[in-house]
């Protein structure tokens, strides 16, 4: 179309613009409707496959064979499970994504009406937080009790542990070798000047492990490492795990500390990607281990639906698909885990029970400012 | 269709004499005219401003710590980082979009056809996926510098990721906004009195810098302005590059620490910051002068040398802020694209471009009606509600989506209450969303249907006054045609932001509905930049052609 006639077509009447935005409107609650309908059909349909028609408040029924998720997870690693469980019970799963922070402030503001069922997030902090602030609901269930190791779980059943994740140290092993690493404590020694490259500390994941840190060691010392630790750095810190792996693998720093499934997914990627994995801590306190993991939402109306769908995550099943997919590791002990992840050797995790890293995020993040780590 | 006694005898009542025996009546309507159109103006001002206001008003929690520890420790980089960003942004933005207005509108030079539109594409590149596409290529594990090594220079390029790497990345996204108003600037600013200048024997730098950029100033700083506004709300592109500057400090106050209030504070703050760049910005607007004479389409001739110049400087700047980029995106997309690209891509891209053209049509109604209320009644309190309705523009997309968020679902959780509907009904509808973007682009809009507005000068309105029987006629023979170039422009312009946003949407988007941007999130949320690629390459292709329309209706106005 040229500018003339699209110009002429602006000009020709003044009501085109009222109209328009008009019509879109009502093409909106149109697009409202039908797409409620469509969901209740669905609902219908699977309801017939379901034999559980378990009543609720009986507000709105349909809810029962949806469950919604408010998920900080991307969908591309969460989906396919998410699929299998469709699959299997006929119950649709419906995922909002966005991050942690602005789905909390949304859970809480909908409150008691919101759609969400089930928060589904990474880092315990972010759980922790998400408890502390009454948005998720205490459940008691067995099948988590026996699946997932307490410390991986609130104490009072208002979120799980699903998965596990090891931050620990990785390096160059044609500059490095194994045995000058120890812990992250020693990565802060004067003899890394210049050789260390980190995350930036606005990643919960750091905040988390210094949260364990200080735990570990006290606030001075951990204060003390971080200024090392900053002493230390090669560049500017990165926005992301998977650009520092790449910068040890270029030669642009010797060592650094990343999430265990960025490197596995590089591996992926590139088979003979040249940066090694070690085990951090494994003759003081183990390595630093953080959750991904789910709990029921204070104001959903299908709880006990959404507990299924949580239990189910933690079974055998779910639990293999985590570790082989996503390169993470299962929470539930005995799973097998995949080839890569056993060539990585076995490792001693750290025992601190994870809603530690909840309730010292603060004082982390404090820290790590004074520290001057960016 | 009933005879309304006129709308704007206030102004013009010079070509009424018709309507002088009626005029007591006449002036009634007049008042009360006058009344309807503030309150209108208020009306939409409020509502612009009621996320704003929620989210200042709604963090009342003291968490005095915080802001102690904030103010220590985090604040002072802050301030010196944006101080650093905004003056980076107006002088490189600044000079580059001048320069590049000027040589292309001016002058002719091999290429000079091509890069007066290729120059403006750019826009179509969000900020943030210029930033990783950037940091992507030009880090220390990056192509370039893999390369340089390969062929054995060990060149120490410095860190590009820091306040500097940001801020020429942020120059680079922003300088079109510069260069499209500046350009329409010399366009039409009559070349007669440069001619006359060079006549009475001025050189051409001198009759750039006495003649044609005083007379452009007005133009560049609104130019500026938008780029000043789009760096202190931007969160994508200082994140990739890890500045620490208001909004990541508002992110870590509100999601690190969780105080609200010293979130609030900061917020705050950083409109107390905006208040001074408009206030700088309305004060050159005061000495915009509407000088509209019809220029010659006659160019300089300039010597080889200097052709070859222009020629040098517009391929670097292209290379550099557009093609190498987009290069990479491309490469990235072949790369990923077979394990990537499925049916859903069809949604991503027709959600998108529903979402933007609805907002976009929607806002640039708004735009209009502001922009003629602010014409009518330009007194102090219009010109600070019309502020205030702009001010969406430059508060971080996050702390927007939770402030129209907080209201929304407030709403709806009275209405179930009172037993009007039985689930949530406004939250997750797609009028949330176009209500949020609306708030947060309303300035794009607004502006050109301003600037574009005030080209209608006092007698052309009389005169039509004159001539026509009704409004509705007046308003379709003499306003529409006149504002119609400005509105289109607003449409291209708030159609490429939409498209380009992401913390509103991702918030306040229909659960299933997802947009391209939301997909760029998905992947860059952890790191897989690469992946990014799809998505990031479709929204430049889908904003490409606005922007080259764009250009064309800048020529055609000039």
């Amino acid at each position: 179309m040229s500018l003339n006639t699209l110009t002429a077509t602006l000009t020709s009447n003044k009501l085109t613009l009222p109209v328009a935005v008009f019509g879109m409107m009502l093409g909106l609650t149109g697009c409202n409707n039908s797409s409620t309908t469509e969901e209740s059909v669905d609902a219908e349909t699977t309801a017939v496959s379901t034999e559980e028609g378990v009543a609720n408040d009986g507000a709105t029924s349909t809810d029962d064979q949806t469950i919604t998720i408010y998920s900080s997870r991307n969908e591309q690693l969460i989906k396919p499970l998410l699929d299998r469980y469709t699959e299997q019970t006929g119950v649709k799963v419906e995922l909002v994504t966005d991050s942690t922070g602005p789905l909390l402030a949304r859970l809480e503001a909908e409150g008691q009406n919101t759609p969400a069922d089930m928060l589904l997030t990474v880092d315990a902090g972010n759980l922790w937080q998400a408890a502390q602030q009454g948005l998720l609901q205490p459940v008691a269930s067995d099948v988590l009790a026996a699946n997932v190791p307490a410390k991986y779980r609130d104490p009072k059943g208002q979120w799980t542990g699903l998965s596990l994740r090891a931050r620990t140290i990785f390096y160059d092993p044609s500059k490095v070798s194994a045995d000058e690493l120890s812990t992250y404590a020693d990565l802060a020694d004067p003899k890394w000047k210049g050789k260390l490259c980190l995350r930036t500390s606005k990643k919960v994941y750091n905040q988390s492990l210094v949260a364990s840190m200080i735990e570990h060691l006290g606030e001075e010392k951990t204060e003390e490492v971080i200024r090392g630790w900053v002493d230390n750095l090669a560049t500017d810190v990165f926005s992301d795990d998977t650009s520092m792996l790449e910068a040890i693998a270029a030669g642009q720093c010797e060592v650094g500390i990343a999430n265990s499934y960025y490197y596995g997914r590089l591996l992926d990627e590139k088979p003979d990607f040249p940066v090694e994995i070690f085990w951090a801590n494994q003759g003081t306190t183990g390595t630093h281990v953080n959750v991904s993991g789910a709990g029921v939402v204070a104001g959903s109306d299908n709880p006990d639906g959404t507990l299924k769908l949580i239990e189910w995550l933690s079974s055998d099943e779910a639990q293999g698909i985590y570790a082989s997919s996503d390169k993470e590791f299962p929470v539930k002990e005995g799973v097998d885990e995949s080839e890569m992840l056993r060539s990585w050797g076995p490792f001693k995790k750290d025992d601190i029970n994870v809603q530690k890293f909840g309730e010292l995020q603060t004082q982390a993040i404090q820290m790590m400012d004074k520290a001057g780590y960016k | 269709m009933i005879t309304t006694p006129d709308t704007s005898v206030g102004q013009n009542d010079t070509g009424n004499d018709r309507v002088n025996d009626k005029k007591a009546v006449s002036q009634d309507h007049a008042v009360r005219k006058r009344m309807i159109s503030k309150s209108v103006l208020g009306l939409i001002s409020l509502f612009m401003l009621v996320p704003i206001l929620i989210v200042l008003l709604s963090w009342t929690q003291p968490v005095a710590d915080i802001w102690t520890h904030m103010a220590d420790y985090v604040l002072p980089q802050v301030l010196k980082n944006t101080a650093i960003l905004l003056l980076m942004v107006t002088i490189i933005s600044g000079t580059i979009g001048t320069a590049l207005a000027w040589v292309t509108s001016m002058y002719r030079f091999p290429g000079q056809r091509f890069f007066s539109w290729a120059l403006m594409l750019p826009l179509a590149f969000p900020a943030y996926v210029l930033a990783f596409v950037t940091v992507g290529i030009v880090d220390f594990s990056g192509p370039l510098q893999t390369g340089l090594r390969d062929l054995g220079i060990n060149t120490a390029i410095p860190s590009v990721r820091n306040v500097w790497g940001a801020g020429m990345v942020l120059s680079l996204a922003f300088y079109p906004y510069v260069y499209l108003l500046a350009r329409q600037a010399f366009l039409s600013q009559g070349r007669r009195a440069i001619e006359a200048g060079q006549m009475l024997g001025l050189s051409r730098g001198r009759v750039f810098f006495r003649l044609a950029l005083p007379q452009a100033l007005p133009w560049i700083i609104g130019g500026l302005l938008l780029a000043s506004m789009e760096t202190l709300a931007d969160f994508g592109a200082v994140s990739v590059f890890n500045v620490d500057t208001f909004t990541t400090a508002i992110y870590k106050a509100w999601f690190g620490f969780f105080s609200l209030t010293t979130a609030a504070q900061l917020a705050a703050l950083l409109i107390g910051v905006v208040f001074i760049v408009v206030l700088f910005e309305q004060y050159w607007q005061a000495k915009r002068g509407s000088s509209v004479t019809q220029g010659s389409s006659q160019r300089f001739e300039a010597s080889k040398p200097a052709k070859l110049a222009m020629t040098l400087l517009c391929t670097l700047v292209f290379a550099i802020a557009f093609l190498i980029p987009f290069l990479q995106l491309i490469y990235w997309t072949a790369l990923n694209f077979r394990q990537d690209f499925d049916a859903r891509y069809i949604d991503f891209v027709t959600n998108s471009l529903m979402i933007a053209s609805m907002t976009t049509l929607f806002i640039a109604f708004l735009a209009v009606i502001i922009a003629w209320i602010k014409r009518q009644y330009p007194d102090k309190l219009t010109k600070l509600m019309t502020t205030l309705a702009n001010l969406g523009y430059v508060v971080p997309g996050t702390v927007l989506a939770v402030g129209i968020f907080i209201p929304i679902a407030w709403l709806d959780n009275q209405m179930i209450a009172f037993g009007v509907t039985s689930q949530q009904f406004l939250s997750g509808s797609v009028i949330v969303m176009l209500l949020a973007l609306s708030t947060r682009f309303m300035t794009v809009s607004f502006q050109p249907v301003d600037r574009q507005l005030q080209r209608l000068t006092v007698n052309q309105e009389a005169a039509a006054n004159l001539l026509s029987d009704s409004p509705y006629q007046r308003w379709r023979q003499v306003m529409l045609p006149v504002l119609s170039p400005g509105v289109l422009t607003a449409l291209l312009m708030g159609f490429v932001e939409v498209m380009k946003e992401m913390p509103i949407t991702l918030m306040t988007r229909r659960q299933g509905w997802d947009t391209l941007a939301v997909r760029v999130f998905e992947m860059t949320s952890e790191g897989m930049w690469g992946r990014a690629a799809l998505p990031s390459l479709l929204i430049v292709l889908v904003g490409l052609l606005p922007v080259w329309i764009l250009l064309r209706q800048s020529d055609k106005q000039g």
